[in-house]
């Protein structure tokens, strides 16, 4: 059960690997909006680092709706999304491993520009690790809404859009416990508590979306 | 048990008995508005604070709570639709979304009407407006991705799909913006609370929220039985229907 999980990851991964811009680009794009900010709005850094949670996030939510299309729509139409929908395994499983990789994809590689971005933004040491933590914990459920959006509008000819609507309205609790715990830190707070409802939401998104997934899946490949 | 209910997976004799209905709800809610706003409007008595400005509440209060219940009535619509495979409830699903968004889209207009005299501003971010404002958004995705299907079949189970997803997400939705608003704004803003209304002032209220939620009902079941003609236009069933009214028309 297992090993068909780290195949489908596996092969996921290298198909990536095979067009990187695919990889790179919502990066950039992630980038490119954080900058924008500073250069909208002046360049106070006590301005900046109290912007700071809500622009990055913002970023990452909009990066993130950038690198969906990719998860589901080429297998679709390349046709091996039914092949994937054949195996012998539970859809909900093969599709948790799919977004895991997607996230491997596009969640982690933020995580990894995002030091960049605290200095961009003023961010001091404890905030900046309260920010690591929330988009860490913040970006698989990302991931796993998003799948749902990107699950049901595969589909259709004009999803993209579509998807932005479905998706963004359900990733506000996201945006808010990430972005009241990088506050609390930026007031020197504990931010535990609020870590500890990610991690919940987390949990519950875990367990719950593959299912929301599939069904959906199999609505829109038939 | 639930015999009596199969019939009813049939989409004719489901049209017949919402055409049964639609009379009885179409009755109830005149009477209750006449008597509702009539008794609210001019002959409850005025807020000591607020003054007559609190009568926004006779429509701003049943709209809201029409505007959730008819969230929960496609909830449980979806799941039925999504577990035993009724057509019908996905039929309702798509009668009921756009209602719904009207009656939160009327809750958000009348509560900043209300917001102005009271707030002194059209717009606060108040916890209540802000997970109706969410809402709305949710509802108009739902109505999007319905209409995005040229499959009418497909669409039904997408939109099923995706309004039990929004009803697992709206209580988080309304609880991290209660939260979100008192950690960012704390007692600035105006509570509020419930006050404990005179009784003269509360059942004018108690009237309209039944006269709203018939109101849902009338207009659910309109569209409902549209929503059924339009899917089963092909059907035998309802060629004679169109017939028969052409030539009693005559």
């Amino acid at each position: 059960m297992f090993n068909v999980f780290f195949q489908v990851v596996n092969k996921e991964l290298k198909g990536a690997f095979r067009s990187q811009s695919d990889i790179l680009n919502p990066v950039w794009f992630f980038i490119i909006v954080v900058t924008l900010f500073p250069l909208g709005i002046g360049t106070d850094p006590a301005l900046l680092a109290r912007i700071a949670p809500g622009v990055i996030w913002v970023a990452a939510l909009l990066a993130a709706l950038l690198s969906f299309e990719r998860l589901f729509k080429d297998d679709f139409i390349d046709g091996s999304l039914e092949q994937l929908m054949l195996m012998p395994h539970s859809l909900a499983w093969l599709v948790s491993a799919k977004v895991f990789a997607h996230w491997l994809l596009t969640g982690l590689p933020i995580l990894f520009v995002s030091p960049l971005l605290a200095i961009f933004l003023a961010m001091d040491i404890n905030t900046y690790s309260a920010l690591f933590l929330t988009l860490l914990i913040g970006t698989p459920i990302l991931s796993l809404l998003g799948a749902i959006g990107v699950a049901l509008t595969v589909g259709l000819r004009k999803g993209g859009i579509l998807l932005s609507l479905i998706m963004l309205p359900l990733s506000i609790p996201i945006l808010i416990f990430s972005t009241l715990a990088i506050d609390a830190a930026a007031y020197g707070q504990s931010y535990l508590g609020l870590l500890a409802l990610l991690g919940a939401m987390l949990v519950g998104a875990i367990t719950l979306a593959p299912f929301a997934i599939a069904a959906s899946l199999r609505v829109s490949v038939s | 048990m639930w015999k009596w209910l199969h019939p009813y997976a049939k989409p004719e004799k489901s049209y017949q008995l919402a055409g049964k209905l639609l009379p009885w709800f179409v009755v109830a809610t005149v009477i209750t508005f006449v008597v509702g706003l009539v008794w609210g409007l001019l002959f409850a008595p005025a807020d000591y604070q607020q003054g007559d400005s609190f009568r926004i509440i006779y429509i701003h209060v049943p709209a809201a709570m029409m505007a959730m219940a008819a969230y929960s009535t496609m909830a449980i619509a979806a799941f039925i639709a999504l577990v035993w495979q009724i057509r019908l409830a996905e039929m309702n699903i798509a009668a009921i979304a756009p209602v719904g968004a009207v009656f939160t889209f009327i809750a958000l207009v009348t509560g900043a009407a209300w917001g102005k005299p009271m707030w002194g501003a059209w717009w606060v971010w108040d916890a209540r407006l802000t997970s109706e404002l969410i809402l709305l958004f949710v509802y108009l995705g739902i109505i999007a991705l319905y209409n995005a299907f040229s499959d009418k079949v497909l669409a039904g189970r997408a939109a099923s799909i995706l309004t039990l997803v929004g009803v697992i997400n709206l209580p988080i939705i309304h609880y991290s913006v209660v939260w979100w608003n008192t950690l960012h704004q704390g007692a600035t803003l105006m509570k509020f609370d419930k006050p404990s209304m005179a009784p003269e002032m509360l059942w004018p209220l108690i009237i309209m929220i039944i006269g709203f939620a018939t109101f849902l009902g009338a207009l659910s079941l309109l569209r409902f039985r549209n929503e059924i003609l339009a899917r089963e236009s092909h059907r035998p069933w309802v060629s004679a229907l169109v017939t028969e009214k052409l030539e009693g028309g005559k």
